[in-house]
């Protein structure tokens, strides 16, 4: 550890600092404080340190460089290594600049407008280029990646069966709880079937399992898809004459629209499970009794609803996912924002989608 | 033959060392010394355990069993607290340079000093760091540039200044030459040998670079067949009869490197 021996300031020809010791890093704030507190002339003296690294030889470099300061005592290895400390004063910015003001947040405005432009542009001709890719397979079934496919049906499908049933056997029970709750001021529990029955099929059973499949599926799809844009395997993938659409991109899609239908109607499923056993233990009403009220008010179109909203969210889900993962250029940190805004969009795009999909079949009379 | 010089002061020591993922054993007994001022070549066929060495050195990787004393310390079972005191006295150039892709190059150069030394004012840091990137090479433009504007060369060269923030007694570099091109490569060599002089550097150095070998490094380990099979300067290798050492150094590639080697160092 280095000691200051001697700090003269009271002289008339200005103040020498001298330590003693090692002038290295470890002392490097300390010593740039004792320096700056020093009054010019000032004159150091380095006769007395025995171990100086690059960092105390900046300090002293910097010192001469900015205040004429004078080094004595310095030894041949200690000169030579301000010299060369000397030779590499490069002043270099540390973060680019960045305009400020009212113009930037114009130019930030701007910015954000074309880029959700660009953004809805990119994703049309995503849309495009997977309706080609659809269309290359049906010309050619031989390009059809049986494997990569069914591989997808596992994850997107199979191992997503224990969270969905959970989540929409948990939602059928609050649904009925509340439900009776509030039927029950008007000496109407038993209608509780039917607000179960139709709410959670016409409803929130393919919402919420499209929620999931979203937060499970469409963001795993963007980080693959991300992460192998960085390595450059989708760029191997298109030198060596692969489509990446055909190859990474409809596999995904098919599982996601194939595998949503199945999962909502087990959703379906569960949710009823669930409202079942809350009437059953809170309202007494036998599961025999229970499943002849649902099928009394639950109309057959109901569930067509389900079943044709289910392959057009998973479509949607994959393409956000699919598109965002697509995008994702540079470096690693791009990969958690796309996937991210690939989980935001396809949510976003799926309620949408619904209230466009509510309206219409109602316009239809399936009420 | 894994003797070690007469007068060496020993940096790193590793003793019996032994790695295995499952079933596959990587290092069986594995001993190796790093003098004081040294620059060790580390070499050996693709799989040999190169970067696994490195990684358990450093102590990234927990060994099955043996002993690795850093400058002195014990580095197998050591708590984050008593680690941090060696990590500030060795720098490591990555292969792939990891450097933090959300910072500029300067502010990747900054980490460890802000880590390490808090109280050093924003100006003495950022002119710490301005020179940090002169010394490994870089032109000062790319002090404000994020790691995915650069290009491989620059990234090494980013890492090396990153890695000699602290003024380290000790440098590992993994394949700091691959990637490069032979005149890069060549100005990289160079680099490290400057510094090493300048800064009393130790260095572990990893490569496939002949060429490296020849020009930088002062002793050699080989590994194979999961150990370290000899340590010794080129000529003493070339004295032993290992089929895997013959052919590298005296295969179409290795001949190359030595003629151009002597060469240079006659004119």
């Amino acid at each position: 550890m280095a000691e200051v021996t001697e700090q003269e300031t009271d002289r008339p020809e200005g103040s020498v600092y001298r330590v003693a010791g090692a002038l290295t890093i470890t002392r490097a704030a300390t010593t740039q404080r004792e320096i700056d507190a020093l009054a010019d002339p000032l004159t150091i003296d380095l006769s007395k340190i025995d171990r100086m690294d690059t960092v105390g030889a900046w300090i002293v470099y910097r010192t001469v460089r900015d205040r004429g300061a004078k080094v004595i005592g310095a030894s041949r290895d200690e000169v030579s290594l301000l010299k060369e400390v000397g030779e590499f004063d490069k002043p270099a910015r540390v973060i680019p600049d960045e305009p400020h003001g009212v113009s930037n947040v114009f130019r930030e405005l701007g910015q954000w407008v074309a880029e959700a432009g660009t953004t809805l542009v990119g994703l049309l001709g995503f849309f495009g280029a997977t309706l080609i890719g659809f269309a290359n397979i049906i010309r050619r079934p031989r390009k059809f990646r049986l494997n990569a496919v069914v591989q997808r049906f596992d994850v997107v499908g199979v191992r997503a069966l224990g969270i969905i049933g959970l989540m929409s056997f948990l939602i059928g029970i609050v649904i009925a709880q509340q439900g009776a709750v509030q039927l029950a001021q008007f000496g109407a529990e038993v209608y509780t079937i039917n607000l179960i029955g139709r709410i959670t099929v016409r409803e929130l059973g393919v919402l919420m399992t499209a929620i999931m499949v979203a937060g499970r599926s469409g963001s795993a799809f963007a980080a693959q898809l991300g992460t192998m844009k960085i390595t450059e395997e989708i760029d191997a993938m298109r030198t060596i004459g692969v489509s990446p659409i055909e190859a990474l991109v409809l596999p995904r899609m098919m599982a996601s629209i194939l595998m949503m239908p199945l999962l909502g109607f087990w959703a379906i499923l569960a949710a009823l499970f669930g409202g079942g056993l809350f009437v059953w233990f809170d309202l007494q009403i036998p599961p025999l009794t229970y499943i002849q009220r649902l099928h009394d008010v639950i109309p057959l179109t109901d569930l067509w609803i389900a079943l044709i909203k289910a392959p057009v969210f998973g479509f949607i889900i994959a393409l956000a996912g699919c598109f965002q993962g697509m995008l994702v250029e540079g470096n690693s940190e791009q990969v958690g924002s796309r996937t991210t805004a690939a989980v935001v969009q396809s949510i976003f795009l799926v309620i949408v989608l619904d209230s466009v999909f509510a309206v219409f079949f109602s316009s239809i009379g399936w009420v | 033959m894994t003797g070690v010089p007469k007068d060496c002061d020993p940096v790193i020591t590793v003793r019996g060392l032994r790695n295995a993922f499952g079933d596959q054993v990587i290092h069986d007994d594995v001993n190796l010394t790093v003098c004081r001022g040294e620059i060790l070549g580390v070499v050996g066929g693709s799989g040999t355990g190169k970067s696994v060495l490195l990684r358990s050195i450093i102590g990234l990787q927990t060994p099955e069993a043996g002993e690795i004393e850093v400058l002195g310390e014990n580095m197998v079972g050591r708590t984050e607290d008593e680690a941090k005191n060696i990590r500030r006295r060795w720098g490591i150039l990555f292969q792939n340079g990891a450097l933090f892709s959300t910072l500029t190059v300067a502010e990747n150069v900054e980490v460890p000093i802000r880590e390490y030394f808090p109280f050093i004012t924003p100006p003495l840091l950022d002119e710490i760091a301005s020179y940090k990137i002169a010394m490994g090479g870089l032109h000062a433009d790319a002090g404000p540039k994020y790691p995915s504007e650069l290009s491989g060369g620059m990234v090494k060269r980013a890492g090396l200044a990153r890695a000699l923030a602290l003024d380290p007694e000790l440098l590992f570099l993994d394949e700091p030459t691959a990637g490069l091109d032979p005149i890069a490569a060549a100005a990289f060599d160079e680099l490290i040998r400057s510094l090493q002089k300048r800064l009393d550097l130790t260095v572990f150095l990893i490569t496939h670079d002949l060429d490296t070998l020849h020009a930088i490094c002062d002793r050699i380990a080989v590994l194979a067949d999961r150990k370290v099979i000899a340590v010794g300067t080129i000529p003493e290798l070339l004295a032993l009869d290992h089929p895997w050492i013959q052919e590298y150094f005296n295969g179409p590639r290795g001949r190359a490197a030595a003629e151009n080697y002597e060469e240079g160092a006659t004119v």
